[in-house]
């Protein structure tokens, strides 16, 4: 079963501890931090360049304003770690996948077969988002 | 109408392929309750109070004769040989086993239908006008823009877990067929300075705190429409209340903050998403267009029909409406028969309904969102053995937009959350004014009832409006008149203390009395309460 597994080139986690965002805001030399569900992910815009790793809490899985915080830091560039934490669950991997998340620390550990099963079940997409999925109207249009 | 391609159809093959896994984890008990239920609600399975009831999508309401005799054979091999078409357009069965719900996907991903999205905090079926591409009025046929996004919202990453559902309406029309400003997007296809567009009406609704969605933009064009909507979800998603499940919808986040200050936010998402690629080309909505292109009508039919018969005269003068095309007709079949339950029809009806479709009007049928059904483009020549074969299946109540034409949610027979009784209501009030020639006189009077204040039966926006409540453990029933869900879109408004089961009867007889004594000539039972207001109706009901 998997506490913990990551989709980064190589698969390595960064090891860092991860700070609330109120505290990196007064802590210049941090490069991890976490985000909650209330928090607004464009406060780190500014600082991109030095964040190794994000922490987006999910603490109830049905709580989607962390997908939103996925995609404004990718679409502003973001290459670091971004890590989905909490409440995830198998059938949210892939949409956490399609939003910028790379790596993945579940409250309850995910069955493996499963991961690779949600991950790969579908072959297109109908939109574009953080990821690189095939297209389904590119495609059509190529 | 739209047929899906490859991709199309390895995407609901594989949401089939993924329901038969999740529900396999949850029969085998490695997922709870909880887990499943957020899952089983994305594909439109809700658990009530007897069993389970799916609700199966009928985009934009638009299905040919081979998607509907499917409907009727999933009623026929899984449920109790009925289906209960609904305010959404889409159909719902109510007598579901767990276990054979992902066959019954199967089944329908064979014809390129599925129940994606029909339920959960994501983004909902998308409706439209019955009349789309056959009525006059319209500058073009808002459909291929409801289908573009469709594709663009189904298994939307960011906009799968909102804070509430969410839904959203195409119309092409200033006549508003599909209550468009009742919705949490309305979209109204328009055209400015020679182009194309969609003007952008956000936080509409019903259910408990009811509101008429403000305009948020005159224009975006087709080529930005994706990008637009993406901002309008993301500041929603956001920013929308997420400790209340009674204040999540986007209409409370729109009137908490301000439609001015939702669109500023808007603007500045708009001009960044519009940076990033998530508009497909033009190209894309041509394709689709292209599906929706107009069939082949033959030119040269006449406009005459023998009105001699005078059962079918009635028929004719209360179901059939112009369509732009001469020699066709668009037809409206009745699915609330006097006494019968609103928008439910028998798996032997469905089939009929096909057939006739498949004969009459081009294989093709709509569903609407007063829970009846359409038939969009039949010639003048073939109305009378239309109808013949509807008057012999109990299709043919010539009853569109009169006081018997009621909608109703399933309402306490069914739904796990109504507080009262909608069905009995509605056929209690049908029987009252079971002579035609009485509900003619009334003229145009939609009466919508709700079994609870989640609004389902579309209460708020009757000219007569109902809703059920529990008083104490009795069913009680609040009487509104005034509202509409058309262009002249209005809340009703409560009339006083609500009524017993007799006494809502009585009361909506005793408001078209009141009607019929101080009606001018021409007026509706709505524009007379307009004019004369609520107190000679209370001095009525309250006397």
């Amino acid at each position: 079963m998997l506490e913990f597994f990551s989709l980064r080139e190589g698969g390595e986690a960064a090891e860092l501890p991860a700070v609330t965002l109120e505290a990196f805001a007064g802590q210049s030399n941090a490069t991890a931090v976490r985000i909650e569900p209330g928090e607004d992910a464009r406060a780190l815009l500014p600082h991109l360049d030095r964040i190794a790793l994000v922490e987006v809490n999910f603490p109830a899985f049905g709580d989607g304003r962390g997908y939103s915080a996925a995609r404004i830091l990718r679409e502003a560039g973001y290459k670091g770690e971004l890590r989905a934490v909490g409440d995830v669950l198998v059938d949210q991997l892939r949409h956490m996948v399609r939003s910028g998340f790379d790596s993945f620390a579940p409250d309850q550990p995910l069955d493996p077969q499963l991961v690779d099963a949600a991950l790969n079940r579908f072959s297109g997409v109908y939109q574009k988002a953080a990821d690189a999925a095939a297209l389904i109207w590119a495609r059509r249009h190529g | 109408m739209y047929q899906y391609d490859q991709y199309d159809q390895a995407m609901v093959d594989a949401r089939v392929a993924e329901f038969r896994d999740q529900t396999a984890r949850r029969l085998s008990g490695q997922l709870t309750e909880a887990q499943f239920r957020p899952i089983r609600l994305m594909n439109g399975l809700y658990l009530q109070l007897h069993a389970y009831m799916l609700r199966v999508a009928v985009p934009y309401g638009t299905l040919n004769s081979r998607q509907m005799r499917m409907l009727a054979h999933i009623a026929r091999t899984y449920d109790r040989g009925y289906g209960h078409f609904t305010t959404r357009q889409n159909i719902q069965y109510n007598w579901i086993k767990l276990a054979e719900a992902p066959d019954i996907l199967a089944d329908l991903a064979t014809v390129g239908m599925h129940a994606i999205q029909t339920s959960g905090n994501c983004i909902r079926n998308i409706s439209s006008d019955q009349y789309a591409g056959v009525s006059a009025d319209e500058i073009a046929d808002p459909r291929p823009l409801a289908e573009l996004l469709r594709q663009w919202s189904s298994f939307h990453p960011e906009f799968t877990y909102l804070p509430r559902k969410f839904k959203i309406c195409v119309i092409a029309s200033a006549q508003d067929r599909a209550a468009m400003r009742l919705h949490d997007i309305g979209i109204e296809l328009v055209e400015r300075d020679g182009a194309s567009g969609a003007r952008i009406f956000v936080g509409g609704g019903m259910g408990r705190t009811p509101m008429i969605a403000p305009e948020i933009r005159d224009f975006v064009p087709f080529a930005e429409v994706v990008s637009y909507l993406e901002a309008c979800l993301r500041v929603y998603n956001r920013y929308g209340r997420r400790d209340n499940k009674f204040k999540a919808r986007i209409k409370i986040l729109v009137h908490e903050m301000g439609a001015d200050t939702y669109r500023a936010h808007v603007e500045e998402e708009f001009a960044h998403m519009k940076t990033l690629g998530l508009d497909p080309p033009l190209a894309e909505l041509e394709r689709i267009a292209a599906h929706f292109a107009p069939p082949p009508y033959e030119t040269g039919l006449s406009d005459a029909i023998d009105r001699s018969d005078k059962d079918f005269a009635l028929w004719l003068d209360t179901q059939v409406k112009p369509h732009k095309q001469p020699g066709y007709a668009i037809v409206n079949i009745s699915l609330k028969p006097i006494g019968g339950i609103p928008g439910d029809a028998s798996a032997e009806q469905i089939d009929l309904m096909a057939d006739l479709a498949e004969t009459y009007s081009f294989d093709e049928l709509r569903v609407t969102h007063a829970q009846n059904i359409v038939l969009a483009h039949v010639r003048k020549a073939d109305l009378h053995a239309l109808w013949k074969a509807l008057e012999a299946a109990d299709l043919a109540t010539p009853n569109l937009d009169l006081i018997s034409d009621i909608i109703a949610c399933p309402g306490l027979d069914y739904c796990s959350l109504a507080n009262a009784r909608s069905i009995p209501i509605a056929q209690r009030i049908a029987q009252r004014f079971a002579d035609i020639g009485r509900q003619k006189a009334l003229g145009e009077l939609k009466l919508k009832i709700s079994g609870c204040i989640n609004a389902c039966g579309h209460h708020h926006a009757g000219h007569i409006g109902i809703l059920g409540v529990d008083r104490k453990g009795v069913e009680n029933y609040q009487l509104l008149l005034g509202g509409s869900g058309a262009e002249d879109v209005a809340l009703g408004q409560i009339t006083g203390p609500g009524f017993d089961e007799d006494g809502i009867v009585d009361a909506v007889e005793k408001a078209t009395d009141v009607y019929l004594a101080n009606r001018t000539d021409g007026e509706r039972f709505v524009d007379t309460f307009r004019r004369i207001g609520m107190a000679p109706f209370k001095e009525a009901l309250y006397a």
